[in-house]
């Protein structure tokens, strides 16, 4: 994949900014100031930025079209993994901030909070695309691979519908977050003939 | 689009309130202690006098717990005051828009002495008490808070409420102009709330003015607000302008707004399960692993006799 012609130094660049979000929440963590309820606030965020890298990740495929620069592909599988990073995270404060691991609790939580089932069901689909990320992967799984990387537009409506049965009242950042997900979706829909032959280059 | 990390200098008391506001409400609590002192009048308009607006001599109390007190920065810097905005950290930081002088209370419907009331008209100086109460929000976190005020039943009373008042209705301020919360319709403004009149007369229920031995900070809803300790935080409301006396069960606003979630009673109850929140355990903030909830939030000694013969699953 290491291109000598392209800029080498973006990727790793780019490694560095997408790890800004999770080096800031563990400064404030180590210095307390991540305001009063930090285990609330380390889910709220990593949760956020789970959801801003599934976005950034679909806005790949749209960003090639438009830019003409199928050289931007290089970058989505990070973007995706970084999606999982903070996901793992976020689920990993859950589990042990929120619930101790107990797991029977956890059970109960999955079958009795609609936005608990959503948020699980967003996890669960997303582990099988950071399972088949590698090179190895994709070969070995050629034309189904682009089938099963799909589930990436049901995770992200499963996490949003997350947010939307989490929040009480203030709906307007979920709506955002919605919106933008939907501009996405429309932007594939919109030139079919521009997106099969994306995905056969 | 880098997460906010809050800076300590972010903080200063000058930022959440106008001083000028301060500064006349640290005389009316200065005529407060004065009064408790037995030194009324001394004090009035001392100008340098106002260095510690810390009330003393305040009655302690019975009633109080004596578990450990949650730091007030956090108490007042951790807020559901969604008037003031709907995150925990903007209700601190827009406090100064809430205007609370000139400030009245208008109590009407079935009472003897309906009309237009000061807030120390309707809490009396010589009897202010400290509470410290355990305070256990809907959303399973906990804080141990020392407030000041007199039993909400002292202020009742005074109204005297004729027979068919059943219930009492609290509104909050409605200023959209001011509050930054009101501009959207997230709640159906005003915020309102209601008890059962034997709820409001149990001597728990605090009409209440002051918190840590000073005034009520804006964001904790002065200047005037009621505590209800064995609810869920949200039915103690904040900001009061008008108290009503009514015959039937009054609409309280988050019932309003998802009546699935949030019942009239609302009283804390770790066996009633909330589609959102597990109520069988709760982070006492500041706090690492999670404490059970307890019934009425360890009140039941007290005020379960209030609901005996109620189906609380039903009246949640």
């Amino acid at each position: 994949m290491r291109s000598p012609t392209a800029a080498g130094w973006i990727k790793p660049a780019l490694f560095l900014l997408c790890l800004v979000p999770a080096i800031n929440l563990a400064h404030g963590a180590w210095t307390n100031t991540l305001e009063v309820n930090p285990l609330e606030t380390l889910t709220h965020s990593t949760g956020t930025w789970t959801l801003r890298f599934l976005l950034l990740t679909l806005l790949v495929t749209p960003l090639i079209r438009i830019m003409k620069a199928p050289v931007l592909l290089r970058y989505r599988r990070m973007l995706g993994l970084f999606a999982f990073f903070y996901v793992l995270i976020h689920l990993g404060t859950y589990l042990w901030f929120d619930k101790f691991f107990d797991w029977q609790e956890i059970w109960l939580d999955i079958q009795d909070r609609l936005f608990i089932t959503a948020g699980m069901t967003a996890f669960v689909l997303l582990v099988p695309l950071a399972l088949t990320s590698t090179r190895r992967a994709q070969r070995a799984l050629a034309n189904a691979w682009n089938r099963l990387h799909r589930l990436i537009y049901v995770a992200t409506t499963a996490g949003l519908l997350h947010y939307f049965w989490l929040v009480k009242a203030d709906y307007l950042e979920p709506i955002i977050y919605a919106s933008i997900f939907g501009a996405l979706m429309l932007a594939r829909i919109r030139r079919p003939i521009a997106v099969s032959a994306s995905g056969t280059s | 689009m880098l997460i906010r990390v809050p800076r300590r200098s972010d903080e200063k008391e000058s930022a959440v309130t106008d001083p000028e506001i301060y500064r006349q409400r640290r005389i009316f609590m200065q005529q407060c202690a004065a009064g408790v002192a037995g030194l009324a009048g001394s004090l009035l308009v001392g100008g340098q006098a106002q260095a510690g607006l810390t009330i003393g001599a305040v009655q302690s109390s019975p009633y109080s717990t004596d578990e450990e007190l949650t730091p007030m920065h956090a108490a007042t810097h951790y807020n559901n005051f969604y008037e003031l905005g709907y995150k925990k950290e903007d209700p601190s930081r827009n406090a100064a828009a809430l205007i609370t002088e000139p400030w009245t209370v208008e109590v009407e419907g079935h009472c003897e002495n309906p009309g237009t009331y000061a807030v120390e008209d309707l809490v009396p100086v010589d009897q202010l008490e400290e509470r410290i109460y355990r305070l256990r929000c809907v959303e399973a976190w906990s804080m141990v808070i020392p407030w000041l005020g007199v039993p909400l039943s002292v202020a009742l009373k005074k109204l005297r409420p004729t027979s068919q008042a059943r219930y009492v209705a609290f509104q909050t301020i409605l200023d959209p102009e001011n509050l930054p919360g009101q501009r959207r319709a997230v709640l159906d403004w005003p915020y309102v709330e209601g008890l059962r009149m034997d709820e409001a007369m149990h001597p728990l229920a605090l009409l209440t003015v002051g918190m840590y031995g000073q005034v009520l900070p804006n964001q904790n809803g002065a200047p005037i607000r009621i505590v209800v300790p064995w609810k869920y935080g949200f039915k103690s409301i904040k900001s009061i302008v008008r108290i009503r006396f009514v015959e039937g069960q009054p609409p309280t606003a988050w019932n309003q707004a998802t009546p699935h979630e949030y019942g009239f009673y609302s009283n804390v109850n770790p066996e009633v399960n909330h589609p959102r929140w597990s109520q069988r355990r709760e982070r006492r903030i500041g706090e690492f692993r999670k404490r059970k909830t307890l019934m009425f939030n360890g009140y039941a000694e007290e005020v379960a006799h209030l609901y005996s013969g109620m189906d609380l699953h039903k009246y949640f």
